[in-house]
């Protein structure tokens, strides 16, 4: 699977692959979402291509489209999930529109992938009553429903106690491993990146472009580029550099 | 994860059951097991794992297994329910690990105690109630909120008000200028309607002449201002509650409330205000463009020369209905206002209660604005203007 798109941020290559956990990196404002939109298929690229298994996303039909498209789960920021419907019946809604599952046999299927988000019996509670945690979780659900074969999270942990964000990062990991989904989350939580990524694109809000792609620890120790090693140390490798710059000045 | 081709006798010999011994079931599964072809059913499960079966141990053998997705996690738990049901012991040993990691993960957090609901019927009484209690309180609201704006105005009048004066002159705008083409519109047709159905009847007397006065005394003394109320109703109380109300879903009047900055005076107020101003004169715009419509059917289809329609309309309409009119017009803008605010600061926190407060807002203005008329006319009628 290779993907190639040029969006508002420039010139981005990268590919990821199948099994993947991808993570899209970057200080604030440099377009991580943006590029998670263009991937998605809610935003078309001014200019570049998105592949999908061969398939050029933006140039095939719409059905083609429709289909790629079928096989996503996205975890929108806040959930995102329908606030006139119960947890089960948002979770149902793919179900309903997209296999030819019996109601009872749509019930037990929802009720499972609730039971799999720790969240077993809240079927009939609305959003608005449960906890923001809880609606990412039960968004997760729903991005799970139809069992997709590469799921999209767009800042998982933000907003989450620090247990809660290590139980989604468990969580994520596990379904990648049981169900061999290829998984990509916008984060800039740097235990979740370490903890789960295995492949990654820096993105540069000054510079509007990618700076490195690559699994996130090598990053961290290996990259030549002083910005990323700086955003995943916190900050520390651009104060060693300067300490190193200002010895090497004073001798 | 192996590949077998599917099974060629339908998605229902994906799993059959056998007995090695007799407390022994064997749940053999082969073939694909996903969603897209529905859940296979088990012949024969809910018989072999009845309560009181003899079976105590349940054990599975997957090694046919194809592609698989929930759907085979759908149908273990159905199994396994079943099994502890009647006491049997479930090995899971034959299944792939993935399976295995996916049921434990399904089952790990347990259910908590008293989460799920269960549908209950409330009696009728109790609805009725529970009702007029809704009701009681909502009367209550609507009087508390109409007693702060009170407040608000009287603190604006000392000066003490945190008004923003952004907001007075964008409403002042938007109810005013903004709503003329659509004012235009509709009043001059009403106008072109009064006409015509007055001068069916009055031409059968001859006496079209009238028709300038009928249209010049309706629409100067209600039917300017009721429709001018009509639209605002629908364009600007609406507009009001939804804009409100996303305010509240996005807690930005929690965040007003705490700067010390009564939601009260800094939103509701300008809008009130705004609209008691522009009301009045929305509605002498609206008498004009209903006495053009008249006039279009007096002059054009008539026959009435353009100087005697329009000293008819002068001598007919009083002064006294021009202040009639103007007083409707600033009542409305009052109740428009309260209407669209008020559900506005009502909403809940939900797309869906965003729609409640704009229809409750629109439904509140206008039978506000009827109710007012009505009370208005009966007065005027028993004070004899």
């Amino acid at each position: 699977m290779a993907r190639e798109p040029h969006i508002s941020v420039e010139d981005l290559t990268f590919t990821i692959d199948r099994g993947d956990i991808f993570i899209i990196l970057g200080g604030s404002g440099c377009g991580k979402s943006t590029l998670l939109r263009h991937l998605v298929g809610l935003q078309t690229p001014a200019k570049g291509r998105v592949f999908y298994e061969g398939v050029d996303f933006w140039s095939a039909p719409a059905p083609e489209q429709e289909r790629i498209q079928r096989g996503f789960g996205i975890l929108y920021q806040s959930g995102a999930l329908w606030s006139s419907m119960t947890l089960s019946e948002n979770v149902a809604l793919p179900l309903e529109q997209y296999t030819r599952l019996r109601p009872k046999e749509i019930r037990e299927v929802v009720s499972l992938k609730l039971a799999l988000v720790g969240l077993a019996g809240f079927d009939d509670y609305y959003p608005s009553e449960i906890s923001g945690g809880m609606k990412k979780r039960a968004g997760l659900a729903r991005a799970m429903a139809l069992d997709p074969a590469i799921l999209f999270f767009d800042e998982p942990s933000a907003g989450l106690d620090p247990i809660s964000a290590r139980l989604l990062d468990d969580l994520i990991l596990e379904i990648r491993e049981s169900l061999g989904a290829t998984i990509v989350i916008v984060t800039h939580e740097l235990a979740s990146i370490f903890a789960i990524g295995n492949n990654s694109v820096f993105l540069d809000p000054e510079t509007k472009t990618m700076l490195a792609t690559g699994d996130p620890k090598e990053l961290r120790d290996r990259c030549p580029e002083i910005k990323v090693r700086s955003f995943l140390t916190r900050g520390e490798a651009r104060a060693e550099a300067d300490t190193a710059a200002t010895a090497g000045s004073g001798a | 994860m192996a590949r077998t081709p599917p099974p060629s006798t339908g998605p229902n010999a994906g799993v059959t059951l056998s007995s090695p011994s007799a407390d022994h079931l064997l749940v053999r599964i082969a073939g694909d097991v996903r969603l897209a072809d529905g859940l296979p059913e088990i012949p024969g499960l809910p018989e072999a794992l009845a309560p009181g079966s003899e079976v105590r141990r349940v054990s599975f053998d997957a090694t046919d297994l194809g592609e698989w997705d929930s759907a085979l996690i759908t149908l273990l738990l159905r199994v396994l329910s079943l099994s502890a049901a009647c006491g049997a012991e479930a090995d899971r040993s034959g299944l792939p690990e993935g399976v295995r990691r996916l049921l434990a993960l399904a089952t790990a957090v347990a259910e908590r105690q008293g989460a799920r609901r269960s549908a209950k019927r409330t009696p009728f009484f109790v609805r009725v109630g529970e009702g007029t209690i809704r009701a009681g309180r909502s009367l209550m609201e609507g009087l508390a909120f109409i007693g702060e704006v009170g407040a608000g105005f009287g603190r604006l009048l000392r000066g003490k008000a945190k008004m923003r004066r952004a907001d007075f002159v964008q409403t002042l705008r938007e109810s005013g200028f903004d709503a003329l083409p659509i004012v235009s519109l509709i009043c001059c047709l009403v106008g072109l309607i009064l006409a015509f159905i007055g001068a069916v009847q009055l031409m059968m007397f001859g006496a079209q002449i009238y028709v300038a006065s009928l249209v010049g005394i309706a629409m100067v003394r209600v039917m300017g201002a009721v429709m001018a109320g009509i639209i605002m109703a629908g364009r600007t109380a609406t507009s009001f509650a939804a804009q409100l109300g996303t305010m509240q879903i996005n807690e930005e009047i929690d965040a007003l409330k705490t700067l010390g900055i009564s939601p009260m005076e800094y939103l509701v107020l300008p809008r009130m205000l705004a609209l008691f101003i522009m009301m009045p004169l929305l509605c002498l715009y609206a008498d004009l463009m209903g006495i053009l419509g008249g006039f279009i059917v007096g002059v054009g289809m008539l026959g009435l020369g353009p100087l005697e329609y329009f000293h008819q309309t002068k001598d007919s309409v009083g002064l006294a209905s021009l202040w009639i009119g103007l007083f409707h017009g600033a009542v409305f803008g009052v109740l428009i206002a309260l209407a669209g605010c008020m559900r506005g600061m009502q909403c809940k926190r939900s797309a869906s209660a965003v729609g409640d407060a704009t229809r409750g807002a629109a439904v509140t203005a206008i039978v506000s604005i009827i109710v007012a008329t009505a009370i208005i006319t009966i007065l005027c009628s028993v004070v004899g203007i």
